[in-house]
């Protein structure tokens, strides 16, 4: 009974006229983008943080998820309709929603497409209503020695499991953790990797380092990498799937869901992996398996719901124990600091507004995205036609506004740019910058709660091992190390990485 | 240097993380280290910097053995346009205000571009930066001169 209590009280503070209005903004300019190729979530998010610093926290934080799940619907759209993928977690779904569209299905693969995401979020919204709590009230029993365990499990999962090079992975959280601590050292006041800047006294804002590296960082990849993009479009017609396609997909939708629920609360699984592992579920389970490539629906079906699933089950790591499990994760966490929240299990007893009704929000959202997208589609095509060198000059002059009104600061425009370089170049030498994402976010309170836990148990590091669920984590941390790091398994992921790429 | 290790995309990720983590390990110890029990300012950039100078070194070696070339590229030319017209808004927006700054920052910008057409870069500029008047300064009420002095 409590659950529709707190899911009663979420609505009440979701259904605002304000919440509601930045909910829409939120999902209509995630779709936005979910649809353009080139530009992320990530960095869309990190460019419009700025703009919401007037603006309620609860209000702000609907406004960002919005985005984040809005860009899961988007990117299927345009994978089924110009077989171009405007987000990585479609990929999978150009395959058979092409397919479909070009035997005339297009109608019936977008409305697919849509009912699975739309009851993925349903399911999803809850999941994290059911599971949040309980999990918060063990969190809140941590000392220093859980927390900095916990996170040293987020943090090397999140590493291991993202594509790319397993070391290299780590060793880009580890720059993070480095980037995260510049500034003054909160006890004994020295500032650290300041450099002689005042400006960085207080360390380097999210914003500044996340808008450098994935909005300019992109543009110069994009602006390097010549990509001609041409837009074929089908027309859609019918809109409604006929009964045998609603039987043929239910199963799809129902096993995407769980699929995407599971990889969305692991830590480093991107969408695109729980998608890419829907689909191949459905393969194996299909009575015809030679249908896939071909314009199956339940190849939409699946990897559309799991996408949206692992998009919204993302949250619950990062609402209840403050550990981000994403690169938008991460941006959200350091949004909730910006507000002044600190993120962590508490959030729900401290800020209930806050964490129900964004809660309640994503299923409006989900609503929303589903009565909108629709009727909207032909807007979202003709969109595709705005050429890249028209869109990224407009996300250059959004990003240096923003980053320069968050302290009315031309240093930390510079740092953008700084920021901008270093990002081409982690990219060139394939270090991906999630997971330093992660570990900025993360490492002042992993240092803190290191030198916590070490005072407390007078400098001896079994405090770690000896505590129950701290062992619990570390030994976790070692399995999945041990597990990733066999070569069978490596390979096994590195090709769902790249054909999921 | 030969050509082979120039492109060698390990090997420069590794020494990129050896030069972080050193630089982090040399400057950390300007602070006070302090003891396991009592970790001062050093201790855990310092820790941080030692690890990550070992990914680096693991990292080179893995580069000189397999040699896997780098396969994204990067213009140069894109590069220097975007910094520098970042720099010249980071500039103008304190002496020259908001206009100039935006004018500068997205003719500069999308000059970065393969193709560029100026009649179509001159329109882009002008629309947006009214668009961003409009949005950032009369819309969400920035406090920023338009141009300076006037």
């Amino acid at each position: 009974m409590e659950l529709f209590n707190h899911l009663i009280f979420g609505f009440s503070v979701a259904l605002s006229l304000q919440n509601l209005l930045y909910c829409l903004i939120g999902v209509l300019v995630g779709t936005l983008i979910g649809v353009l190729p080139g530009i992320g979530p990530v960095a869309t998010i990190a460019m419009l943080l700025p703009l919401t610093f007037n603006v309620p926290p609860v209000a702000a934080m609907i406004m960002l998820a919005g985005i984040y799940y809005g860009a899961m619907y988007g990117g299927s759209t345009t994978s089924i309709l110009v077989n171009l993928p405007g987000e990585t977690a479609s990929v999978v779904t150009c395959i058979d929603g092409y397919q479909m569209a070009r035997q005339g299905r297009a109608g019936a693969a977008l409305a697919i497409a849509a009912i699975g995401s739309f009851f993925a979020g349903t399911v999803c919204t809850l999941l994290i209503a059911l599971f949040a709590p309980p999990l918060a009230q063990f969190a809140l029993k941590f000392s220093s020695a859980e927390y900095f365990s916990l996170m040293l499990m987020g943090l090397v999962a999140a590493a291991v499991l993202a594509h790319g090079d397993m070391v290299k992975s780590l060793a880009m959280v580890v720059v993070g953790l480095l980037l995260g601590i510049v500034g003054a050292d909160v006890n004994s006041g020295i500032k650290r990797f300041s450099f002689g800047f005042y400006e960085l006294a207080d360390g380097i804002g999210v914003v500044t380092i996340a808008v450098g590296v994935f909005a300019v960082g992109e543009i110069l990849s994009n602006l390097s990498d010549p990509e001609e993009r041409q837009v074929f479009t089908s027309k859609v017609t019918n809109l409604f799937p006929t009964k045998e396609d609603l039987k043929q997909s239910f199963g799809a939708i129902v096993r995407g869901t769980g699929v995407g629920a599971f990889f969305g609360v692991l830590p480093g699984t991107t969408p695109a992996i729980a998608s890419f592992s829907s689909y191949m579920v459905e393969k194996k389970l299909a009575k015809d398996p030679s249908r896939f490539g071909h314009g199956a629906i339940e190849g939409v079906a699946g990897p559309e719901s799991a996408n949206n699933a692992d998009a919204q089950c993302k949250f619950i790591p990062m609402l209840t124990l403050g550990i981000p499990a994403s690169g938008t994760m991460a941006l959200m966490l350091g949004a909730l600091m910006i507000y002044g929240i600190a993120p962590g299990p508490q959030v729900m007893t401290e800020k209930p507004d806050l964490f129900w009704g964004l809660i309640a929000s994503m299923w409006i959202g989900n609503v929303m995205l589903l009565v909108l997208n629709l009727p909207l589609i032909g807007m979202w095509v003709s969109l595709l036609k705005l050429p890249y060198r028209l869109l990224f000059p407009a996300i250059m002059a959004f990003s240096a506004i923003g980053i320069y009104s968050t302290n009315n600061s031309s240093f930390d425009v510079y740092l953008m740019a700084i920021f901008g370089i270093l990002g081409i170049v982690w990219r060139m030498l394939d270090c991906s910058p999630v997971p330093m994402m992660l570990g900025f976010v993360l490492g002042p309170m992993v240092e803190e709660n290191l030198r916590r836990a070490l005072q407390v148990s007078r400098g001896d590091p079994s405090v770690f091992v000896t505590r129950p669920f701290s062992l619990a984590f570390i030994v976790a941390t070692v399995l999945i190390l041990i597990v990733m790091a066999a070569p069978a398994v490596r390979k096994w992921w590195g090709t769902a990485e790249a054909s999921s790429r | 240097m030969n050509i082979e290790l120039r492109s060698n995309k390990d090997f420069w990720a590794g020494i990129l993380l050896i030069v972080t983590g050193a630089a982090s390990i040399f400057i950390a110890s300007g602070y006070p280290f302090g003891s396991t029990m009592r970790m001062g300012p050093g201790y855990f950039p310092s820790v941080l910097g030692a690890i990550l100078l070992l990914f680096g070194i693991y990292v080179m070696i893995i580069g000189l053995r397999r040699g896997e070339k780098i396969a994204v590229h990067c213009s140069l030319r894109a590069l220097i346009v975007l910094s520098l017209s970042l720099v010249a808004f980071g500039v103008l927006m304190k002496h020259a205000g908001f206009i100039p700054a935006l004018v500068v920052l997205i003719f500069g910008s999308a000059s970065a571009g393969r193709e560029v057409k100026f009649v179509e870069v001159l329109l882009l500029t002008v629309t947006l930066t009214g668009l961003s008047v409009a949005v950032f300064i009369w819309g969400l009420g920035l406090p920023y001169p338009l141009i300076k002095g006037f």
